[in-house]
């Protein structure tokens, strides 16, 4: 993993130091409040429903046990006992007073971590698979690119007063697990036919109330030019992208209005000339990088405890059946831990939990931890004969819930409860949704599916990219929700259909009851996927269901749940 | 009167040609071997620019609110063009901006009196140091 050096610890110390001092200066008064939102939003402090709240960059999704130790620390100090992980690799932080907010970054600064561009319009958080550096179908590790890239964002001394947010995502697997196709610039990595290592540079990609699926803009960068190259797609968006609309500011609206033939002419002319402003330590950086982030040293244990394990205990075989997935190493594998106890706030951690991860990360896990995008927490290098022990620690603690994947991992804004935009509630429809169907025994029968719930418009929730998709409006002061099928977060991104008119916070969840039931009456095997038969039917099955009033199908739906609850424990039995 | 500050702080503006803007300045004979004064709002094209480099001697960009950020994309353009002479932000430029208009090529900043009283000296000179702990200018550096 990256370790600061004296440069990066002298920035971010004296980044803190300017903070405090704005903090002085806006109670003083030389600062307006209007000038210090620029400010106080590049070092993540927003203004809330209820108070301030601070979101901490946790880069590409990576930290150690020390750092995850400290955010458990920062959460008791400053907050109430708890953390928000959101769907951009960061933490939230809800109740801190604005006097704090230095101490804070202080006590982050003291660890390596900041909270600087987790807002703002700037360049945001770099964000990566969760997976990297782990997974078997990776054809390289995007995390040493990343830290690349957030070093030369940060403070970029031109793109810290864009015309809107910008956010950029890398991955380094043909399987995309960092939505790289809804980020202003999306990167993957690919290699040339002379099997030399360069990136496809994606832009204009973006969900919020225009959602768009970004367009390729090079299908093959050298690596060597990453950083001249992104710095003209940033250039062209600052002086181009509209700013008299802040709806319209975003670069996917840039290149729908230009066309990305002629962002691309630009860009490549611009590059020309920027590409003379490096002198290539920038590459030499890189290869340091790349040694910063080498696999561990793996232990090699015998894993026959395992597999004891494995047999003897149900639940545990639940849990490696549904949290875990397929090391490099094929002796260990990767924990996906679950912050989506049935029934409680996706994404949310104790302070508890957050020091339990820590201890395990450190005692079994090569000392490294991820953040997914989905909001759980990752161990990415765990043995197998490790895993057993890992599961009971989860478990005293609640964290061992086998869901990842299935109908309750749902990725949920912080919606009305939090948030000053937000025009509905989605955590208590998340919770709903999982207490629902946990009640109802059939969350093993469903299978992978994936429901993402925004709050309002701006689509923080991910719901264009569900595959039950949940968007919650404001209709004359009433919450209603409208639902749309079939979206993809993958490299096969896809923007979800929407299914007709929306429902009440009373009916949303009986209607999200009937789509399940209508998959499970009309998939073709129970190995086809929900997203799978969505795909071969489209959306009429689900529509005529939904909105055939509840007294004509109750008696059919009653009768299958009935057979289903008793199919699924028979298999219990076994 | 405006402020103009810099490395050194607040000072006085000395500058006495008159500002043209470029419309003017293409009516004045390209003979001439007069050196002007340039004003330009920050969507200036920089390449428009360029082929006048040798008859600018002060290039100022309007910074009509401090959260638009063209100038400093404008600046650091014109500067990779080749433009040597002298550049001039003016406007509404806060002192925690000072140090990305000078990474960016701006020798100096034009400030209204207001804003002067309002942000101190002491302020901006404490964003003077504009060299240190800045990623992009150690990533730009020779291997």
């Amino acid at each position: 993993m990256y370790s600061y050096t004296e440069f990066d610890n002298n920035f971010n110390q004296n980044r803190v130091d300017q903070f405090r001092s704005q903090v002085t200066r806006r109670i003083d008064g030389s600062l307006t409040e209007d000038e210090f939102k620029p400010l106080r939003l590049m070092n993540g402090l927003y203004l809330q429903l209820h108070a301030y709240m601070l979101r901490v960059a946790i880069p590409y999704g990576t930290l150690n046990s020390q750092k995850m130790y400290q955010l458990a620390i920062i959460a008791d100090k400053y907050d109430r006992g708890y953390g928000h992980f959101t769907t951009r690799q960061n933490i939230q932080y809800n109740w801190p007073k604005l006097k704090d907010v230095p101490d804070i970054l202080q006590d982050l600064a003291n660890v390596e971590m900041h909270a600087v561009q987790t807002s703002g319009n700037c360049i945001r958080n770099v964000t990566a698979d969760h997976f990297a550096g782990a997974s078997t179908d990776e054809i390289e590790d995007p995390r040493p690119t990343a830290e690349l890239i957030r070093q030369w964002s940060t403070d970029h001394p031109e793109f810290s007063f864009l015309g809107r947010k910008f956010k950029i995502a890398i991955t380094g697997s043909p399987n995309d697990r960092a939505v790289t196709k809804a980020h202003d610039i999306g990167l993957r990595m690919v290699r040339n036919n002379k099997n030399e290592p360069g990136y496809e540079v994606i832009i204009g990609g973006g969900l919020g109330r225009t959602p768009m699926i970004g367009k390729v803009l090079r299908s093959f960068l050298p690596r060597k030019d990453i950083l001249p190259y992104l710095e003209s797609v940033m250039q062209i968006y600052n002086m181009l992208g509209r700013r008299d609309n802040k709806y319209k500011a975003r670069i996917k609206i840039t290149v729908h209005e230009h066309g990305i033939n002629k962002i691309c002419d630009l860009v490549e002319e611009r590059f020309i000339i920027q590409r003379s402003s490096f002198g290539g330590f920038d590459q030499k950086l890189l290869i340091k990088l790349e040694k910063a982030f080498a696999a561990p040293i793996y232990i090699n244990e015998p894993i026959d405890s395992y597999n004891k394990s494995y047999q003897s205990d149900p639940l545990f075989r639940s849990f490696v059946d549904t949290n875990l997935s397929e090391h490099k190493n094929l002796n260990y594998s990767i924990v996906s831990i679950s912050l989506k106890k049935h029934g409680q706030t996706p994404g949310d951690a104790t302070s508890q939990q957050m020091r339990m991860m820590a201890n395990l990360a450190k005692k079994y896990g090569h000392d490294e931890l991820r953040i997914s995008h989905e909001q759980n927490v990752i161990l990415p290098h765990v043995h197998k004969s490790n895993l057993y022990k890992v599961f009971n620690e989860l478990k005293s603690v609640e964290l061992a819930t086998a869901n990842i994947g299935l109908i309750s991992d749902i990725i949920a804004c912080p919606g009305m409860d939090y948030c000053a935009l937000a025009t509905a509630r989605s955590i208590p429809i998340a919770q709903q949704i999982a207490m629902r169907f946990n009640q109802l025994k059939l969350e093993n029968d469903i299978g992978e599916i994936k429901i993402k719930i925004s709050g309002c418009i701006n689509a923080c929730g991910h719901h264009h990219i569900g595959h039950i998709g949940i968007l919650g409006l404001d209709r004359a002061g009433v919450e209603n929700y409208q639902i749309t099928l079939g979206g993809n977060s993958t490299q096969n991104t896809v923007i979800g259909k929407s299914l007709g008119p929306g429902f009440s916070y009373t009916e949303i969840i009986p209607a999200i009851e009937k789509i399940i039931y209508t998959y499970l009456d009309i998939r073709s095997s129970n190995d086809e996927t929900f997203l799978e038969t969505f795909n071969r039917v489209g959306l009429t099955p689900f529509k005529k269901i939904v909105y055939t009033p509840s007294e004509i199908i109750n008696k059919s739906t009653a009768t299958f749940a009935n057979n289903n609850n008793e199919s699924f424990a028979s298999q219990e039995i076994k | 009167m405006n402020v103009i500050v810099t490395d050194n702080g607040f000072e006085s503006d000395t500058w006495s040609n008159i500002f043209l803007t470029l419309d003017k300045l293409l009516l004045i004979n390209p003979k001439s071997t007069n050196k002007f004064s340039l004003d330009v709002p920050n969507t200036t094209d920089p390449k428009e620019l360029a082929p006048l480099f040798a008859r600018i001697s002060l290039i100022r960009i309007a910074f009509l609110n401090s959260t638009d950020g063209r100038g400093f994309t404008l600046a650091s353009h014109l500067r990779l063009l080749g433009y040597k002479g002298r550049l001039r932000a003016q406007g509404h430029v806060l002192a925690d901006q000072y140090t990305m208009a000078r990474r960016c090529g701006y020798d100096e900043i034009e400030i209204s009196i207001e804003l002067a009283d309002r942000q101190p000296e002491k302020q901006w000179l404490s964003r003077s140091d504009w060299k240190s702990n800045c990623y992009i200018n150690q990533l730009k550096q020779l291997a």
